[in-house]
C-alpha cells in the first residue's frame, strides 16, 4: 500500500501524522517488521551538523546615496573579502574566505581564527558587520568608497546558498607518516595516532535515502535552523561509487546544493569553524524529512551505523598525492565506539560531525512536522543516481 | 596525602637552580612535571603535579615563594566553554588523560578538570575554540 506526499501532508495538516527520527525507526522496524512500520509511520526525519566548506551567503545590500558599484570592485565584511563579480550591491561571502592579512600558514600551522564562516555566524546572530567597499566609479554609480555597519535586518535579500552540503558518507582519515599533519579532517597524529571521521551515520540524510528516491530538487529541508530547499545536486556529486547490498555507498558519494533565507536561521545551527593548519569554514545543521511512501523506503531509513562502511585513508601521502586504495573499511558503530583497528594497531577515533546535534535537528524537524508547521514537498526533478553517467572526475591538467 | 597541580613562573635568575630537586629531597614531595618551558635569560614556566603530606606541600610552596617563584594553582587556568562546544568529539581522540570525556550514549562531551594535565593538545584541535588555557 503506497502513500503519497499529498496524503502525508493532509495528515500533517490534520495533526495525525506519525513521525519518528532515523534513529527511532531502527528499533521500530526491528520489533515490528518493515511492512507494519511502513504502514504506521509517515515520515522519518534525518539530521546532520558538520563542517561544510562549500557554503556561503549572498546579500543584496541596498543602494547607498549616491550609489556605489561594488560589482567588480572590492567589498569586505569584517575584513573578510566577499565576491563582487555580480551587480552593484549583490555580494557573496564564502565560508572559507580569509582576511587579506591573515598569515595563513606562513607560521605553520596557521590558526585561521576568523573567516567567512564566522562572518555568517555573526550576521545570523544579529551582530553589526563592518562593510568596507571600493569601486572604480561610473556616471550612474559615482561613489568610490564606502564604510558602514550593516545588519541582517537591514539588508534586502540574505540567502544562504551552499553549492556542496550533506556529503553522503566520507573517509576516515589517518596519518601514517612520522610527523603531525594538519588537515580538513583535523589534526592527525603520526603513526596512526588517531583517526577522524565525518558523518552522522545512521541519522545522516543521504545515508537514509541512498538512491535519492525521495530527496530531490525542490525538497523542503530544515537548514541552519530555518526553512531551506534542495536546489541541485552538490558539487562533486558521485552517485556511481561502489555501494553495499543495502544500497549505501562505501565511498564519499552524493552531495546536495541547498539554499534558504538566512534571516530565518540561527547561530545555533550555523557556526564558524577554524581548522588549524587548514582554513576556516562553516558548520551547517541540516534536517531532511523522508516520506515513507512504501516498504522499500522504510528499509533504507532503518539503516544502522554498523551497516554503513567507510574507507580508512592515509592523509599524509595517499590523499594529497591522489594515490588510490584504502587501508581498509570500518563501520560507523566501530567509529562511534571510539577505537578502530588499522594495520593491526588500535587507533582512537574522534568525529567532526556532531551526532548529538544531528539528533537535536532530527527531533526539531519532527516537532515542526507534528505541529503542522512543516509540509513535505514533492521534488520537481530527481538528483542523478547510481544509474546515471556521473562520476567525480579529477582535473584534466593540460599544459598551456 | 594530598595532590596539587601548580603552575610555577620563575624569573631568569632562578633558572639554573635545582628547584625540583629541593622539593623532592627537602620536602619529601613526589613531583610529576607535566610541562616545562625553560629558556636562558627568560622567564621559566613549570607545570607540575605535587603529591605528599599537606604540611610538606605547604612548606614546599612557601620555599618556592621565598625564592621569588610565582605559584598559581593549575585548575583555574583551563576553561572549557560549554556554550561553544558542538560535541563533535574530535578532541576525544587527542586528549591523553581523559579530561575531555564522552558519554557515548548521549554523545555529549564533558570536561573533567581534575584529569587535565594541561598538555594543550586539544586547543588547536577544537574547531570552535571551546577550550582555552591561560597560564
Amino acid at each position: 500500500m503506497a502513500k503519497t506526499i499529498k496524503e502525508i501532508n493532509e495528515k500533517i495538516k490534520r495533526g495525525s501524522v506519525v513521525v519518528v527520527t532515523a534513529e527511532e525507526i531502527i528499533d521500530l522496524v526491528e520489533k515490528k517488521g518493515e511492512k507494519k512500520v511502513a504502514q504506521e509511520v509517515d515520515v522519518v526525519t534525518t539530521g546532520t551538523f558538520g563542517p561544510m566548506c562549500s557554503s556561503g551567503a549572498y546579500l543584496n545590500l541596498g543602494h547607498s546615496k549616491p550609489r556605489i558599484k561594488l560589482g567588480a570592485g572590492r567589498a569586505y565584511l569584517n575584513d573578510v573579502p566577499a565576491y563582487t563579480g555580480w551587480a552593484a550591491v549583490d555580494i557573496y561571502i564564502g565560508a572559507a574566505a580569509l582576511p587579506d592579512d591573515d598569515p595563513r600558514n606562513q607560521v605553520f600551522p596557521g590558526g585561521f581564527h576568523y573567516g567567512g564562516g564566522h562572518v555568517i555566524e555573526e550576521l545570523v546572530a544579529g551582530k553589526d558587520i563592518k562593510l568596507v567597499g571600493t569601486s572604480y566609479g561610473t556616471d550612474c554609480y559615482p561613489k568610490k568608497k564606502i564604510e558602514t555597519w550593516i545588519n541582517l535586518k537591514d539588508v534586502n535579500e540574505a540567502v544562504l546558498f551552499n553549492p556542496r552540503n550533506c556529503y553522503q558518507n566520507y573517509n576516515v582519515a589517518v596519518n601514517l607518516s612520522e610527523k603531525v599533519i594538519y588537515t580538513y579532517m583535523g589534526i592527525l597524529q603520526p603513526r596512526l595516532g588517531n583517526a577522524s571521521y565525518c558523518s552522522a551515520g545512521q541519522l545522516s540524510p543521504l545515508l537514509n535515502d541512498p538512491y535519492y528516491k525521495t530527496i530531490g530538487i525542490g525538497t523542503r529541508i530544515l537548514l541552519g535552523g530555518g526553512i531551506g530547499y534542495v536546489v541541485w545536486n552538490g558539487t562533486q556529486h558521485n552517485p556511481t561509487v561502489k555501494r553495499g547490498e543495502n544500497g549505501v555507498p562505501r565511498f564519499p558519494s552524493g552531495t546536495l546544493c541547498v539554499m534558504g533565507d538566512l534571516k530565518q536561521m540561527s547561530p545555533e545551527w550555523l557556526r564558524g569553524a577554524s581548522f588549524t593548519g587548514y582554513g576556516a569554514t562553516l558548520t551547517v545543521g541540516i534536517g531532511i524529512p523522508i516520506p515513507i511512501l512504501n516498504e522499500e523506503i522504510i528499509r533504507y531509513t532503518a539503516v544502522k551505523d554498523e551497516e554503513i562502511w567507510a574507507q580508512v585513508v592515509d592523509y599524509s601521502e595517499s590523499y594529497p598525492q591522489v594515490k588510490p586504495g584504502s587501508l581498509g573499511e570500518v563501520n560507523y558503530a566501530q567509529l562511534k565506539r571510539g577505537k578502530i583497528t588499522v594495520n593491526n594497531k588500535e587507533v582512537p577515533t574522534g568525529g567532526l560531525s556532531s551526532y548529538a546535534k544531528a539528533r537535536q535537528i532530527a527531533e526539531l524537524l519532527k516537532r515542526w512536522i507534528k505541529k503542522g508547521e512543516f509540509l513535505l514537498t514533492e521534488p520537481v526533478a530527481p538528483i542523478p543516481s547510481a544509474e546515471s553517467n556521473i562520476h567525480f572526475k579529477s582535473m584534466n591538467e593540460r599544459p598551456i | 596525602m594530598q595532590k596539587k597541580r601548580i603552575v610555577l613562573t620563575f624569573p631568569s635568575s632562578l633558572v639554573d637552580q635545582p628547584i625540583t630537586y629541593h622539593l623532592v629531597k627537602d620536602y619529601n614531595l613526589m613531583i610529576n612535571i607535566l610541562s616545562a618551558k625553560v629558556t636562558p635569560r627568560e622567564e621559566g614556566k613549570l607545570v607540575m603535579e605535587v603529591s605528599g603530606k599537606k604540611k610538606f606541600i605547604d612548606e614546599g610552596i612557601q620555599y618556592l615563594s621565598n625564592l621569588g617563584v610565582n605559584i598559581q594553582p593549575l585548575a583555574k587556568d583551563i576553561t572549557w566553554h560549554k556554550e561553544k562546544c558542538t560535541h563533535c568529539t574530535v578532541c576525544i581522540a587527542i586528549c591523553p588523560s581523559g579530561a575531555l570525556a564522552l558519554d557515548r550514549k548521549e554523545m555529549l562531551i564533558s570536561f573533567i578538570k581534575d584529569r587535565c594535565i594541561a598538555c594543550e593538545l586539544c586547543i588547536p584541535a577544537c574547531p570552535y575554540e571551546a577550550i582555552n588555557i591561560q597560564f
